[in-house]
Parts: structure tokens; C-alpha cells; sequence
């Protein structure tokens, strides 16, 4: 029997309104987005900036508005969860930030900040019970547990992000929704962060949704990519598939462009493959049809929707 | 073209000093890019600032050393003395286009600000120079960009008006600082394009200033890797690459995800990068190598000299047998 997934996202689409010279603009951040979580699997989300991926992340534990579609935890519909249920589903489903900085109270103790949620949900036991969570937490992220008394301030990048890891396993999560939690440090730094997310990923069997521009960082952990354009999914496939085969004309351009750390690889004068359209002039078509090297006609004016193109890979193009 | 020759820059005062750089060489010849690389706090943007004179007595300061450019000491002259001795310069560009921008005044008035201080060109001809510098960053619609506000422009679109304006100093060397980390990567390989470009037809230097040794694959000629205040090692890039003999090089290459080995444990360095000024004795690098022996931690490492005029701060570089 095939195993239910534990997160279930259907035609989640997520909408902004601004005001834009004195106008109401809608832009579609998130555009009819599905896909499944599979329970101790990792699904890497990459994109450029703007393409939607922080905001899928973000929809699904509601903290952007989603203007439609359903999501699922272990069966349970989000969307329409109550306060009191969705208090209880955010103990399972938890965020790791980019910026552990600026999701640290500086005026908070490192132990203090680990505990937030505990105190708030009431899972400690009693204060001893608060002060070895506190401890274990330090130790499953590789910190001194010393380093409960610091402040935030005191800390390099790495142990900061180290904090943010061990703030969201605490409550022991089923998922955790990582957003560009490494794009932030160096690359030394950036090594040891990703092998601690790989360790506790597969002691805690965690789920994770690993969220980066960086193709290179996504491959290292997922076990399938998810490739964002213009709030669209635009390829999804086995991470080994993707760096192999990429299929979707875009994810090749991302590929192709992406710094290898190896000098037969140089860059030519004259490279010109444009830049990302505007979200405040949605195009009729697909949204790559500007930039592709296989538009066609029909490209201009039918908008191509995501299909099975080969046993666990899909595209979202009308050329392959 | 450019030559920094042991250049040590401190905080504190005249006695009680620490060196946030230390004795720091290079050169940069014509139409050549210099990759400096490191991770954060390792003094490469400090480095640049001394370069271009941006360091006073207020903050951090020259405390050795010497910068020419083309033969002309940049350090101990003043701005005017560099233009009446016919040298254009040195520019410098940003990791953040919209931070050095006006945002209330058209892009084309501010690259004429920027001719008009740097070119005696007559106020008439100053718009059309300006047309011609962002046709030569390749900005589409250059005529009418020129009336467009920092806002309206894309970020790739914001880094080629910095570029324009740098050009429009007519400057010999150019120093990049993390030019495209903020760029999505297709609009970081069409900037990377645009630098290349300039280097081979206007015959630019380039001091490349970044922590992505990726980038630094694809672009850069050589190589000067900083670590803790000091160039531990140079090389040409496929030196530095096929056959790094810092262990701070190598250990620095090993830690890249790499395609091969996916999914497989990540190399790291144990420790954490020690700060300039910290290491007072032996290597900089000694506390975090693994090939570390008594004499690393107490002898400062001498400069050897490998084929190809390749640098090396190391006692034991790799590939050279003790």
C-alpha cells in the first residue's frame, strides 16, 4: 500500500494587492500550484527572486493569505482549519527562516527564544522539563548548551541559524518548511548547516520543503526539485533527473547559468537571455514565451499547464 | 597596471594598533580580471576601500604599504594630482545598484553628472556620451532610459547604469564588490558577460571582489585568495582550481556541493574563521587545518613559490613534498 502523503497541496494560488501609482494592483504571487509531500521525503523549491517560491511556503502554514486552493496535512485541510487547530498544526508544521537575525529577539536569551513556542503552547512539564528541552534542542543542532544564557548578538551566522533550526525541531515537527535557510553564510559555514539539516532530517524522519534560488544547494538535500517561474510550477522531477536531463526550456537556462566551480566553464562576452517580464503585466500565454528559445505561436497565446510528461517528472510547456 | 605592494591596514591608534589587513600584494595587469576571494570578515572589501582612498584617519587606516596605478601613487596624492598626471582612475561598483543611486533623479542626469566631473565634454554632448555609455552596457531603448528614475529599472538594469557611470570616469581599473550577489543567477551570468566584454575591448582592469568561487570559475584570469587580513595564496584560475596549495584553498573547494557526490556529507572546516588580528603567532590558518604541525602554530609561514608563478602562504603547501 502506497503510503499517504503527509502534505497535500491543490491549485493553491496566493494574490497581493498593492497600491501602485495611486492604483489597486492585484499580482498573482502564486499561481494554481499542486503538489504532494511525501512523509520523510524532501522536495527542493528553486526559483529567482519573485517567482513565488517563499510565498508557497508561507501559504501553507497561513502566514500569507491564500486566495484559493486546498492543502492538506496528514488529511486535514488547512485552509479551513479553526484557531484551535491550526494552533495545533503549526506545532507540526514548522519554518526555518533566511535570516536568523531578524527572527531572534535581540533582547531575548538564545534558551528564551528556543522555548517561545513551548512556553506559548504549554509543553513543558515544569520549569526543570523547560531548561532540558532547552538543552536538548542545543545539543540536536551541534551548540554548546552554554550557549542557552547568549544573546543573539554574541553569535555568528552559523550558530544564529543553528538557533533558528533548533527553535522549529523542538515541538518534534513532522514538517519543516525551510526558506533559503543557508543563502546567508559563507560557504564553509554553509556545508556544516546543510549536513545538520540532512542529519535531522533523517533522525527526526522529518518531511521537508527546502526553499532556494541556489540549484546547487537544492540538489545536495532534496530527493525531487520543484522548479518555480512566475508563480508557476514549471518542472518537477527527481533531483538526479533535473541535473541530468533538465526538460523545461527555463530550468535548462537556469542550469546553464548557474556558476560552475570549475574554469572550463567561462563565461563569453555577449550573453543576452533577458530578463524576468514584469508580474504587473501578466502575459497571456506562458509566461517564458519572451525569453524561450522554443516559443511558437501558440505559446504567445495558451498558457501551458503542468502534465506528466514521463513516469515522475512533469512540465509545464507545450514544446516537449 | 595596478600594483599593491604590502599593504597592512589597522584599527586603533598609532601605538596599540591591530592589523585588519596585513601586508597584502598584487597585480593587476592590462585588460586582466584579479579574482580577490574570501568569506565575510576576511578584509577584502577593506582592501578595496584603501585601494580606491576611501579609508581616512577616522576609521580604519593605511598603515603600510603602497598602491600604484600605472606607476602613480594613489595613497599619498590627492584626486587632482592622479587627473593632472593624465590617469583616469580608479571606479568602483557595488553589491546594491539602488544604494548608490539617486532615486530622485533620472539615470541619464546622473551618468552626465558623472562625465561632467571626470570628462571636459561640453554640456550639449554630455546626453549623447551618456546614450553611448548605456548602449555600451548594453541597456535596450538607451535614449529613452536616459529619462527613466532608479525605481522604474530592474536590479541587472540598475548594476549596468552603475557600470555606465563608473565607465563615464574613464577609469583604467575598475573594482567590482560583489557585483552580482544580489542578482538572480540568468542575470548574473549577462552581467558577468557585460564585464568580460569590457575587458577585452576597452582593455579594462578588473579587481573582482567576491565570496562565490563559482563565479570566480568563470570569470576571473587570477586568483588572490584572503584569509584573516592576509593573500594566502595566488594563482591563474585553473591553477587555483586543478591544483590549490593553500589547505585554506582546498579545504575552502572541498566544501562546494558538487553533483557527484550528491546527498552524500558536505566537507567542512572545523571551526569557525578566525578574524583578523586574531592569530598573533604561526599561521592564520593553523588553529582550523588539518594538516597542521607544531611549527604551523608557531612560525609565521613563508611566501613559497611554486611553478607558474603561483604564491602560497603555507608551510607544507600541497604537492610539494616536504
Amino acid at each position: 500500500m502506497i503510503e499517504p502523503p503527509i502534505l497535500d497541496v491543490r491549485g493553491l494560488s496566493t494574490d497581493y494587492t498593492l497600491r501602485r501609482g495611486g492604483k489597486t494592483v492585484r499580482i498573482q504571487a502564486v499561481k494554481d500550484v499542486s503538489f504532494t509531500l511525501a512523509k520523510r521525503e524532501v522536495l527542493g523549491i528553486v526559483g529567482e527572486s519573485g517567482c513565488g517560491k517563499t510565498s508557497v511556503g508561507r501559504s501553507i502554514v497561513r502566514l500569507a493569505k491564500p486566495h484559493r486552493g486546498e492543502v492538506y496535512f496528514a488529511g486535514k485541510d488547512i485552509f479551513t482549519a479553526g484557531s484551535e487547530d491550526l494552533r495545533r498544526l503549526r506545532l507540526k508544521i514548522r519554518m526555518v527562516f533566511q535570516d536568523p537575525f531578524a527572527s531572534l529577539n535581540p533582547r531575548r536569551s538564545i534558551g528564551d527564544s528556543i522555548a517561545e513556542t513551548g512556553d506559548i503552547h504549554g509543553l513543558f512539564d515544569s520549569k526543570a522539563d523547560r531548561q532540558r528541552q532547552i538543552q536538548q534542542a542545543l545539543t540536536n543542532v551541534g551548540l554548546d548548551s552554554s550557549f542557552a544564557a547568549h544573546f543573539p548578538h554574541e553569535l555568528s551566522g552559523g550558530q544564529r541559524q543553528r538557533v533558528g533550526i533548533a527553535r522549529a525541531i523542538l515541538p518534534a515537527p513532522d514538517v519543516v518548511i525551510a526558506d533559503e535557510p543557508v543563502s546567508a553564510l559563507d560557504v564553509s559555514v554553509q556545508a556544516q548547516v546543510l549536513n545538520l539539516l540532512a542529519d535531522l532530517q533523517a533522525a527526526m524522519g522529518l518531511a521537508m520543503i527546502f526553499i532556494s534560488h541556489d540549484l546547487g544547494v537544492v540538489g545536495q538535500i532534496s530527493d525531487r526539485v520543484a522548479v518555480m517561474y512566475m508563480g508557476r510550477i514549471v518542472e518537477t522531477a527527481p533531483t538526479q533527473d533535473i541535473v541530468d536531463r533538465p526538460l523545461h526550456p527555463y530550468t535548462r537556462t537556469l542550469m546553464a547559468a548557474r556558476p560552475k566551480p570549475d574554469p572550463a566553464f567561462r563565461i563569453k562576452a555577449g550573453i543576452e537571455i533577458g530578463e524576468p517580464p514584469s508580474q504587473f503585466e501578466p502575459a497571456l500565454g506562458c509566461p517564458y514565451v519572451k525569453r524561450c528559445p522554443l516559443a511558437t505561436s501558440q505559446c504567445e497565446t495558451a498558457d501551458p499547464s503542468l502534465r506528466v510528461i514521463a513516469p515522475g517528472r512533469m512540465a509545464a510547456c507545450h514544446n516537449i | 597596471m595596478l600594483r599593491v605592494r604590502d599593504l597592512s591596514i589597522s584599527i586603533g591608534g598609532q601605538t596599540g594598533f591591530t592589523d585588519i589587513v596585513s601586508s597584502v600584494s598584487f597585480e593587476i595587469g592590462k585588460g586582466e580580471i584579479l579574482g580577490l576571494v574570501g568569506e565575510s570578515g576576511c578584509g577584502k572589501s577593506m582592501t578595496s576601500l584603501a585601494i580606491m582612498g576611501l579609508l581616512d584617519r577616522a576609521g580604519p587606516w593605511v598603515r603600510t604599504g603602497r598602491v600604484e596605478l600605472a606607476g602613480f601613487d594613489v595613497i599619498h596624492s590627492e584626486p587632482y594630482q592622479r587627473v593632472e598626471a593624465g590617469h583616469g582612475g580608479i571606479a568602483m561598483i557595488f553589491q546594491e545598484p539602488m544604494s548608490s543611486l539617486n532615486p530622485v533623479m533620472k539615470i541619464g542626469e546622473q551618468i552626465e553628472e558623472a562625465i561632467a566631473v571626470h570628462q571636459r565634454t561640453p554640456g550639449a554632448k554630455r546626453t549623447l556620451t551618456a546614450r553611448e555609455l548605456l548602449e555600451m552596457v548594453r541597456i535596450p531603448d538607451a535614449a529613452m532610459q536616459l529619462d527613466a528614475y532608479p525605481h522604474q529599472l530592474s536590479g541587472g538594469m540598475r548594476q549596468r547604469v552603475m557600470i555606465a557611470i563608473a565607465l563615464a570616469c574613464q577609469p583604467q581599473v575598475l573594482i567590482a564588490d560583489e557585483p552580482t550577489t544580489a542578482l538572480d543567477v540568468t542575470v548574473q551570468a549577462q552581467i558577468l558577460s557585460l564585464l568580460r566584454e569590457l575587458c577585452d575591448t576597452l582593455g579594462l582592469s578588473i579587481l573582482f571582489i567576491t565570496h562565490d568561487l563559482g563565479v570566480v570559475a568563470q570569470l576571473v584570469d587570477r586568483v588572490a585568495v584572503m584569509y584573516a587580513g592576509r593573500v594566502v595564496e595566488t594563482a591563474t584560475v585553473e591553477r587555483i582550481f586543478s591544483a590549490p596549495a593553500h589547505r585554506y584553498t582546498e579545504a575552502l573547494l572541498s566544501c562546494l556541493p558538487d553533483a557527484a557526490h550528491r546527498g552524500q556529507r558536505l566537507t567542512t572546516i572545523p571551526g569557525q574563521a578566525a578574524r583578523p588580528g586574531q592569530v598573533r603567532q604561526g599561521c592564520t590558518f593553523a588553529p582550523r587545518c588539518r594538516y597542521a604541525v607544531d611549527v604551523c602554530a608557531s612560525d609565521a609561514p613563508p611566501d613559497a613559490l611554486l611553478p607558474g608563478d603561483h604564491h602560497a602562504l603555507c608551510h607544507f603547501p600541497r604537492g610539494v613534498s616536504p
